[in-house]
């Protein structure tokens, strides 16, 4: 295991939180784990499996490949197969099915040209390389992924790139974790926050819904310890009937988070009223670019724009990812989970992604699975 | 030039040749291609060329095995496409305890391939079928347009003679079998992944293609009752654990912490979230042998691979749903190991 790793997965380091857990806890409690990340992290490791009786871990909307819009990505699909685009994407795009149900994966097979990229910056090379293409970035993802996105729309435009576009669906945490808090059917009483979202943005942002909701909000990262301080944490605010801004992540997440990174984004892009989808519409929950970076935008209508309809995720008989992304049902509450619905035949985006809580309980509590290996 | 090294070819290396479409062609070119390429580098010794070898192949049971190699780079840290072809190949053979008798190269080469690259991939060939000790005996090559290809496509099929003990295969899995690998996973995926460059990360890892015929011939040149093997090529670990246990329908359960992971293989992981059981190998195997034979066997593959681990047992038969692959992290959790998905997508964050 990788050494910068290990301490935070150590076994007795583990024990001990889950022993220190089941004293804290008195009462039932319902946490939201925001992230993906943490979703995986959580399922993978078992951590759900060691909390007390009745704590209980509902998983959030953090996943930038689930909530991308089918709009967006149907206009993806439409530019990869436009004379002279070259699409560049993250990899965990590239499986999600748009309006029609096809994915990029399956439009690069057909010929499009479609690359996987892990760094904005390499599309700079690749704009450079090819000056008679267009060369256009899929920008998904939160405020972890926005600051790279701003720093290539930066150097694109400081440099006079005309052949490079940007297709930008980013979106950002806040608005999601005021709007679950507010739906009628909502059931979080503490939020995990994504710990390497505050890296870049701060708690600062998180300030106002602790006081408007009166909910704990802790800071939380990634591995096994890090997941469960932050359970521990939120389960103490929640015993003693607290509701503050707490941080379980302070190794990797200042306070006042990246101040370079939160400048770069106030720069180039500005908030927008952003569909996220199974979810609908939220208020300046997304990013669009200001000017004059926005002559580089890659004529992608915002959700924003009068009459343009949530697209759904399918028939909501067969597919419940909407309320899953919510957190108001489990993957293996959907009658399609497992049968009709597999990463292979995805019904619905929580399914395909990396991040997907559907895929997580595919991948790690298939039913047939779960029943053999029990609660230990 | 440097690549020609030990080639001992007489053609000359001027570095601009390279592969036209008349290198697949049948007339001169062709002819020019075999006689000062492929002859030198395979035989026949007397240099007379016919439609089909002969094989003289003596009593016992055959083995039989095909594999097709694309890979891109076609060079890449710890070795090339060149020894994937032969390794991978007598690999499979390996995985029956068969030895290799003979093998045969189908060469597609893309027009435009640097004709330094296709000597440097064919002195490889040479000098890895002599290491495992398999003669080349017929080929192909035919080239297509440029564009149409990767460089060069390959394929090895190899015949290989069984050795006098039972059959070696997962029929003959048992409940409560051992499970050991030969040594850590994933380097080989990890190192094509940096070679690509479009990852943008480094690392000094190399691939750890080898063959593997000399640690089976080590198990059983010791006796041991080896159950079945599995070379874990692509897909990993999970791959093969997972159709071993559908096949044979029965419960696996791997001891995660016991998995042998090489740090740099564990970050790089990580950092691009992929999970290094399901990453690709070319120079390891899976192991099922009785559990008292468990010490001996780790000891011998330890010899080649100070890495080699025991991971886990044939637990159960299966549920009614079949066999099933179960993974026991360090907290005592159990989770099912699954398939990859083929193509392993990094993710965005």
């Amino acid at each position: 295991m990788s050494a910068l790793l290990e301490p935070f997965r150590r076994p007795e380091r583990v024990r001990r939180l889950t022993a220190e857990l089941r004293q804290a806890t008195t009462r039932p409690w319902t946490l939201m784990e925001v992230c993906g990340g943490q979703t995986h992290a959580i399922l993978r490791h078992g951590l759900d499996r060691l909390l007390p009786d009745g704590l209980e871990l509902i998983h959030g909307p953090g996943c930038p490949v689930c909530v991308t819009p089918a709009a967006a990505i149907d206009r993806a699909l439409e530019l990869s197969t436009s004379p002279g685009v070259i699409l560049c994407s993250y990899g965990d795009m590239l499986r999600v099915p748009g309006s029609a149900g096809r994915s990029l994966l399956e439009q690069r097979a057909e010929g499009a040209n479609v690359r996987v990229v892990a760094s904005p910056l390499d599309v700079l090379a690749i704009a450079r390389d090819h000056p008679g293409c267009r060369v256009v970035f899929f920008a998904v993802g939160f405020e972890t992924t926005a600051p790279a996105t701003a720093l290539l729309a930066h150097q694109a435009w400081r440099s006079g790139l005309t052949n490079l576009a940007l297709l930008v669906v980013h979106v950002r945490i806040p608005p999601a974790m005021e709007a679950l808090l507010a739906a009628p059917e909502g059931r979080v009483q503490g939020f995990l926050a994504a710990g390497h979202v505050c890296a870049v943005m701060g708690s600062e942002e998180l300030e106002p819904i602790c006081q408007r909701f009166r909910v704990p909000v802790v800071v939380t990262g990634f591995e096994p310890v890090d997941l469960l301080e932050g359970v521990l944490c939120c389960v103490r605010q929640l015993e003693r009937g607290e509701s503050r801004v707490e941080n379980a992540y302070t190794r990797a997440s200042p306070p006042q988070g990246n101040a370079a990174a939160r400048a770069l984004i106030a720069r180039v892009f500005e908030p927008v009223d952003q569909e996220w989808r199974g979810l609908g519409v939220f208020p300046a929950s997304g990013l669009r670019l200001r000017p004059p970076y926005d002559a580089l935008d890659a004529d992608f209508m915002q959700a924003s724009s009068p009459g343009i309809p949530a697209a759904s995720l399918g028939s909501p008989s067969i597919c419940i990812s909407g309320r899953v992304l919510q957190g108001l049902d489990r993957p293996t509450d959907c009658p399609s989970f497992g049968v009709a619905c597999t990463p292979e035949r995805p019904l619905g985006a929580p399914m395909v992604s990396a991040e997907g809580a559907c895929a997580a309980y595919w991948h790690y509590r298939q039913r047939d699975g779960s029943a053999a290996a029990g609660v230990p | 030039m440097e690549i020609m090294h030990g080639v001992g070819c007489p053609m000359p290396s001027d570095p601009a040749e390279r592969v036209q479409l008349g290198h697949g062609g049948g007339g001169g070119l062709s002819q020019r291609l075999i006689e000062e390429l492929f002859v030198p580098a395979f035989g026949p010794a007397d240099g007379v060329l016919h439609d089909a070898a002969t094989l003289a192949a003596g009593p016992g049971a055959l083995a039989f095995t095909t594999d097709s190699y694309v890979v891109r780079p076609l060079v890449f840290p710890g070795g090339d496409i060149g020894r994937l072809a032969v390794i991978g190949t007598v690999n499979d053979l390996a995985m029956v305890g068969a030895c290799p008798l003979a093998l045969s190269l189908a060469l597609i080469l893309e027009e435009g391939l640097a004709m330094a690259m296709l000597r440097h991939i064919v002195a490889a060939i040479r000098t890895v079928a002599a290491e495992c000790g398999v003669p080349v005996v017929t080929g192909d090559t035919k080239v297509v347009e440029r564009g149409k290809g990767d460089g060069i496509f390959i394929t090895t099929s190899a015949v290989g003679r069984l050795g006098p003990g039972p059959a070696i295969g997962p029929p003959a899995v048992q409940l409560g079998d051992a499970i050991l690998v030969s040594g850590d996973l994933g380097r080989h995926g990890v190192a094509i992944l940096a070679a690509r460059q479009e990852l943008g990360f480094r690392t000094d890892l190399q691939s750890d293609l080898a063959s593997l015929l000399p640690a089976v011939q080590a198990l059983l040149a010791e006796g041991l009752a080896v159950h079945a093997l599995r070379d874990l090529t692509r897909g990993g670990l999970a791959s093969a654990l997972t159709e071993i246990a559908r096949g044979v329908g029965l419960e696996l359960r791997i001891q995660e912490a016991a998995v042998p992971i090489a740090p740099a293989v564990a970050s790089a992981c990580a950092l691009l979230g992929l999970d290094p059981l399901a990453m690709a190998n070319e120079g390891r195997l899976v192991l099922f042998l009785p559990t008292a034979q468990a010490e001996q066997a780790r000891a011998v593959l330890q010899t080649f691979q100070p890495e080699a681990a025991i991971i886990g047992t044939v637990a159960a038969a299966g549920s009614a749903m079949g066999g099933i692959v179960l993974l026991e992290n360090a907290y005592g959790v159990l989770r099912r190991l699954t398939l990859g998905q083929g193509e392993q997508l990094p993710r965005i964050c």
